[in-house]
């Protein structure tokens, strides 16, 4: 079982975000929008935040949010807002590197163990067993354990984690449409394993992927800032989320905002991405 | 508010009804329905699917939804109003004024609550019964329903029980406080020829005990068996009722006439079940039929053996480790240019045939030949280029199309064509379309967004589009309203004459065999029970489980 | 409507036993202890693949400038010059007697020092998911009840609870709670008190998880047929929640609690360092730190023993609810 199966489960519900329209809800704007200003942080980051990210100004060190500095400044006199807005890209590409290793291992793993038959099912269903064992974050430590701390580790830590999660889903998506009412019919007209494979399997098997993708991009920048937090993945002065409440953790006390901020960007991220994945899950299934 | 209504003070009519109507948002779905019930009396409310009548029975319990709107010159349970009733008044009249059966015990009674708690809860709700009186009364309820053992059924649940049971047990907990009135909603559609059979008896059991039923049903046949009265419901209006022998004899409204040529039976091959229908008379627009012409049929070929089983054998292991044999030494012929109807109920093996004959699985013993030469005992490999030969029909023609593809590539898929450029379909595809009476513009969309029996057209030019010689229905118009039901069958029949195919017809409904087939083989517990010609098995069967099934099925009594 | 009648299955579902429990309890059994085995041979695998001598490492690390003699010594002593396959079985020999090695850094055996860090981070599990079936459980009741405005909101409060970072929601109730409004201490103390803080941590994003989960079965349920028939027999909007649709809702959910259990010992990892309570999270992640192997083996391999057992637990638990399921 994994975050991510929950994720998929609970977007393709029927009561995931009310029926079938053909108009734009209020909710998908909202997203649309936030997802733009997302990426353009992540892009083109000075269009929404002029300004040095690494620029000190030790006589403005801790300045509580005000008019000047909406998030606040660090103990160097950084201005945080600047630096949140700066470290979307970073922790964007994070999450979609550590995504795509998932997807893509996951993909991998879950089309061998759905179309090669028994014997290479019962292995891979055994490996997904074991990797399961290893809950949450624990996979990941035990990668950064080998393999040291570091982003490049932390990132590819995170991917491993999540394929398990999406190596189960794909199989079970790639195992019901090998038995369902279409495929026997394609099988009664005549066509080919390989025919059955290009036409039907993976079409209807790469299609539910986008939505998976965006649900666990989320997932995968949560637990990226995680690591980075614990010291195990990005380290200051990197402008990445994680990284920044890690720096913050030392003056909770004193200067909460350098904590707050970076997290709530997290969360927005998070939010967004998960409202998304439902949106383009509710459109793709009433297309 | 109004006096006691009833034929006298004493006894009020546990239904009155005048002027209810009902609408959702600005959909109108009940349009000023009046209708009434006495004691000892059943009235059925027929109707399609879209007609109002499922709305009309919620309505009166109460329970229409949240978003309905219900105006009504009088609704009476029982001689006292409901109108404008709050929800605790509500509560208080639903279970003891009126009862409710619903379609498919199986999701109709909680399947996690073990029954006899179910029956209780309207004793609980209403009375102060204690727990071992509360016990006691639920199975004296069983008794009456006819429930063997109803000590060990009180403590299982739904699941364990068969659909028979089932059905007992929910008409069971709706009498537990002994209504005036009973509501059956398509109460034995879910059920078995046979087991329909005994619940049917039951419910007149019922009325004769002097409960008043309302039956809903879309099925004429089975409301002949036990209603008094008929009133027949299409989009919201009621625009037939009288006494059930003089609606179903002398119809007087063209839909009537029309539903009632609709249902297949003793009628002869070849009759046309459904009407060509004339511009006003059509509901939807997306039901449009176009009309096919109609093709001569190729010169009759001279007989020969199409498709042979010999000796099929298919057993399963159940999940506690048994075996059971799905289908057991089943032979038989079918002739070139003829039906072979297959009909037997849930569990007869049926389905399982029409897998072995598809080649969707090995057969354990025995084998199929198709035109005299082998196919089953094929490798895939080696069958595959001759898979045309065989073409096939499906129940649930929506599970059977790839849901990303639209109608267009599905028929040429099937046909082996390849692709055009965007917009301009496949002359193939027109051809097929055309051939089963769709308008060409259907290529483009998505099966999706089509009507059922559109759907099930789809599916017959796609089982068409190999040019095969063979047809294999499974339970082609199960899923299907009667009126469309009747087009469908008429189409295949054409078909089936112009392309000179040999159809092997699989059903449970033995109206629909009756009328498709020229051969009929009757299947129980996997074995072929009975084989003849059709007209032989229908007037004079032999064997005792055919005679069974035989008076099982309600038929229409016309003349 | 479908007409097809269903399958009249009377033969199959009446009376007939599956296979009986206690069989499928050994099965179960035993492909735990199989499962335990691959995670084993999967760890030692891979601790192989560390870089750096391991014989140094028990020493101190590549700064203790130990002598020749001293790496010698330590070689034979735990078996580091056998052949691969040797050390493998000697090490699965060892976890069948319950012998986790020592750690590096600490100067301790491993096997004590799960044991007595493991109540800890039992303690915060167990809470969290109480915590969070009764706020899953409360919303999903709650937002089901008026109509489409209390839907979105209590879809939205999940959605959120469930993307909140566990070191986030931490030091933001610590900020509140303990520098603001000081009513609650930042760093755990001994007893009740101190527990709030961290238990609402990891209570919160699972409640959010759970409680779509349980809203989306509960609202299936209340638009099923049985429950349709309940209000027929005079049922009332409160009895047709707690008598029937209720199970229903709690049943993916009792199927998540294996998973919801390894949801919280990870973020426990976190809650611990931050609220520098003792527990199994906070020694795994200063053991990954120093890189102190044989203790990130040993808190992985209990972690994976607790999970399996979780995992046969709530399947049991299913089975007692959802008496369908002792017939598949």
């Amino acid at each position: 079982m994994s975050e991510l199966e929950i994720r998929a489960h609970v977007a393709s519900s029927p009561g995931a975000l009310g029926g079938a329209a053909r108009r734009v809800s209020a909710t998908e704007l909202i997203t649309a929008l936030l997802s733009l200003f997302l990426l353009t942080a992540a892009i083109a980051p000075q269009l929404v935040a002029p300004g040095d990210p690494l620029a000190i100004d030790p006589l403005s060190a801790f300045a509580a949010p005000s008019v000047a500095h909406g998030f606040g400044t660090d103990e160097s006199g950084r201005d945080i807002y600047t630096r949140v807005v700066h470290g979307t890209g970073n922790s964007l590409l994070i999450g979609a590197a550590a995504t795509a290793i998932g997807l893509g291992l996951g993909l991998l793993l879950g089309v061998l163990a759905g179309t090669l038959g028994r014997a290479v099912d019962f292995t891979v269903n055994r490996l997904l067993e074991v990797l399961f064992a290893f809950p949450g974050l624990l996979l990941a430590l035990v990668f950064i354990l080998i393999f040291g701390p570091g982003v490049a580790t932390a990132t590819i830590a995170v991917g491993l984690s999540t394929a398990p999660g999406y190596a189960r889903i794909i199989r079970a998506q790639v195992l019901s449409v090998r038995s369902s009412a279409f495929v026997e019919a394609a099988t009664v007209q005549g066509l080919g394993r390989a025919g059955i494979l290009t036409r039907h399997i993976l079409p209807n098997t790469l299609t539910p992927l986008l939505v998976l993708g965006t649900l666990g991009i989320g997932q995968a920048i949560v637990w990226a800032a995680t690591l980075s937090y614990l010291g195990l993945g990005a380290t200051p002065p990197a402008a990445e989320w994680g990284a920044m409440l890690s720096a913050g953790r030392t003056y909770i006390t004193s200067a909460w905002w350098m904590s707050f901020f970076p997290g709530l960007f997290i969360v927005l991220t998070a939010v967004t991405a998960t409202v998304l994945g439902r949106s383009i899950e509710r459109r793709l299934r009433h297309a | 508010m109004t006096a006691v209504i009833g034929p006298d003070a004493a006894s009020p009519l546990p239904l009155f009804v005048r002027n209810l109507s009902v609408s959702f948002g600005t959909a109108q779905v009940v349009r000023s329905v009046s209708f009434q019930v006495a004691a000892g009396e059943c009235l059925a409310i027929v109707g399609e699917s879209g007609s109002g009548k499922s709305v009309t029975a919620r309505t009166l319990l109460g329970l229409a939804g949240a978003n309905a709107a219900v105006r009504a010159d009088e609704v009476a349970l029982g001689g006292r109003s409901v109108l404008g009733l709050s929800p605790a008044a509500w509560r208080k009249r639903r279970g003891r004024d009126v009862g409710l059966v619903l379609q498919d015990a199986l999701v109709s009674l909680d399947p996690l609550r073990p029954i006899g708690r179910e029956i209780g809860d309207s004793l609980r709700l209403h009375t102060g019964m204690g727990t071992t009186a509360r016990r006691r009364r639920v199975i004296e309820l069983l008794e009456s329903v006819g429930l063997p053992e109803p000590g060990l059924r009180v403590r299982q649940r739904s699941g364990e029980l068969s659909g028979g049971e089932r059905q007992r047990a929910l008409i069971a907990a709706a009498l537990a406080l002994d209504p005036p009135l009973l509501i059956a909603d398509e109460p034995t559609t879910a059920l078995d020829v046979t087991v329909q059979a005994q619940v049917l008896e039951l419910l007149d059991d019922i009325k004769r005990r002097g409960t008043a039923v309302l039956l809903i049903s879309h099925d004429l046949a089975v409301v002949s068996r036990i209603a008094d009265r008929v009133a027949v419901m299409r989009d919201g209006d009621v625009i037939e009722t009288g006494p059930t022998r003089d609606v179903l004899r002398r119809p007087q409204h063209p839909y009537t006439r029309r539903m009632i040529a609709a249902v297949p039976g003793d009628k002869p091959r070849g009759t046309r079940l459904a009407s060509t229908a004339t511009a006003a008379d059509r509901a939807a627009p997306a039901e449009t039929v176009h009309t096919r012409e109609r093709r001569a049929p190729n010169a009759p070929v001279a007989p020969r053996i199409a498709l042979e089983a010999r000796g099929l054998v298919k057993t399963f292991t159940r999940p506690d480790g048994s075996r059971v044999n799905a289908v057991d030494d089943v032979s038989f012929r079918l002739e070139q240019g003829t039906t072979l109807g297959i009909v037997g109920e849930s569990g007869s093996g049926k389905t399982t045939t029409a897998r072995l004959l598809l080649a969707l699985t090995t057969a354990d013993e025995g084998c199929v030949e198709v035109l005299g030469e082998a196919w089953s005992t094929l490798s895939e490999a080696q069958r595959r280029p001759r898979r045309a030969t065989v073409g096939a029909v499906y129940q649930d023609a929506l599970g059977s199309f790839d849901p990303r593809h639209s109608v267009g590539r599905i028929l040429r898929d099937a046909a082996g064509a390849g692709r055009r450029r965007r917009g301009t379909p496949h002359p193939r595809v027109l051809e097929l379309l055309d051939s089963v009476g769709l308008e060409r513009t259907v290529h483009e969309r998505r099966p999706l967004q089509l009507s059922g029996g559109q759907r099930q057209r789809v599916g017959i030019a796609r089982a068409l589009a190999g040019r095969p010689q063979i047809l294999i229905c499974d339970e082609p118009v199960s899923s299907l309203d009667v009126s469309v039901q009747a087009q469908v069958l008429d189409l295949l029949d054409e078909v089936q004459r112009e392309l000179a195919l040999s159809m092997v017809f699989i059903s449970h409904d033995l109206g629909v065999i009756q009328h498709m087939s020229d051969h009929v083989a009757v299947m129980q517990h996997g074995r072929i029970v009975e084989t003849d010609a059709a007209a032989q098995v229908f007037r004079a069967p032999t064997q005792a489980y055919t005679r069974q099934l035989l008076a099982a099925v309600p038929t229409l009594p016309l003349e | 409507m479908p007409r097809r009648p269903a399958p009249d299955d009377s033969r199959i579902t009446r009376g007939v036993p599956a296979r009986s429990g206690g069989a499928r309890l050994v099965m179960r059994v035993l492909g735990a202890v199989g499962v335990l085995w691959l995670v084993a041979t999967l760890t030692f695998f891979a601790v192989r693949l560390i870089p750096g001598d391991p014989a140094q490492a028990i020493l101190g690390g590549p700064g203790s400038q130990a002598s020749a003699e001293a790496l010698a010594a330590v070689r034979a002593e735990y078996g580091l010059d056998q052949p691969l396959l040797v050390q493998y079985l000697a090490q699965l020999g060892r976890l069948a007697t319950g012998d986790l090695g020592r750690s590096y850094a600490l100067n301790m055996d491993v096997g004590p020092l799960v044991m007595s860090q493991i109540g800890g981070t039992l303690l915060l599990a167990v809470l969290a998911l109480a915590l969070a079936w009764l706020l899953a459980l409360s919303l999903a009741t709650w937002s089901t009840r008026g109509g489409g405005v209390a839907r979105r909101i209590g879809s939205g409060l999940e959605i959120v609870a469930a993307a909140l970072p566990h070191f986030w929601l931490a030091t933001s109730l610590i900020v509140v709670f303990s520098i603001w409004w000081g009513v609650l201490p930042p760093i755990s103390t001994s007893g009740a008190i101190g527990l709030v803080l961290p238990v609402v941590t990891l209570a919160v994003p699972l409640a959010g998880f759970l409680g779509q989960l349980m809203r989306e079965s509960l609202l299936t349920a209340l638009e099923s047929p049985f429950v349709l028939s309940a209000r027929a027999r005079g049922e009332s909007e409160r009895g047709v929640r707690w008598v029937h649709a209720l199970r229903h809702a709690a049943l993916p959910a009792v199927n998540l609690s294996g998973w919801a259990f390894g949801s919280l010992i990870s973020g426990a990892v976190v809650v611990e360092t931050i609220f520098a309570r003792p527990g199994l999270g906070r020694t795994l992640l200063n053991a990954v730190t120093v890189r102190d192997v044989p203790v990130v083996v040993g808190v992985v391999l209990i972690v994976a023993l607790a999970y399996i057992l979780m995992t046969v637990l709530t399947d049991v638990a299913a089975r007692i609810i959802d008496p369908r399921l002792r017939l598949a």
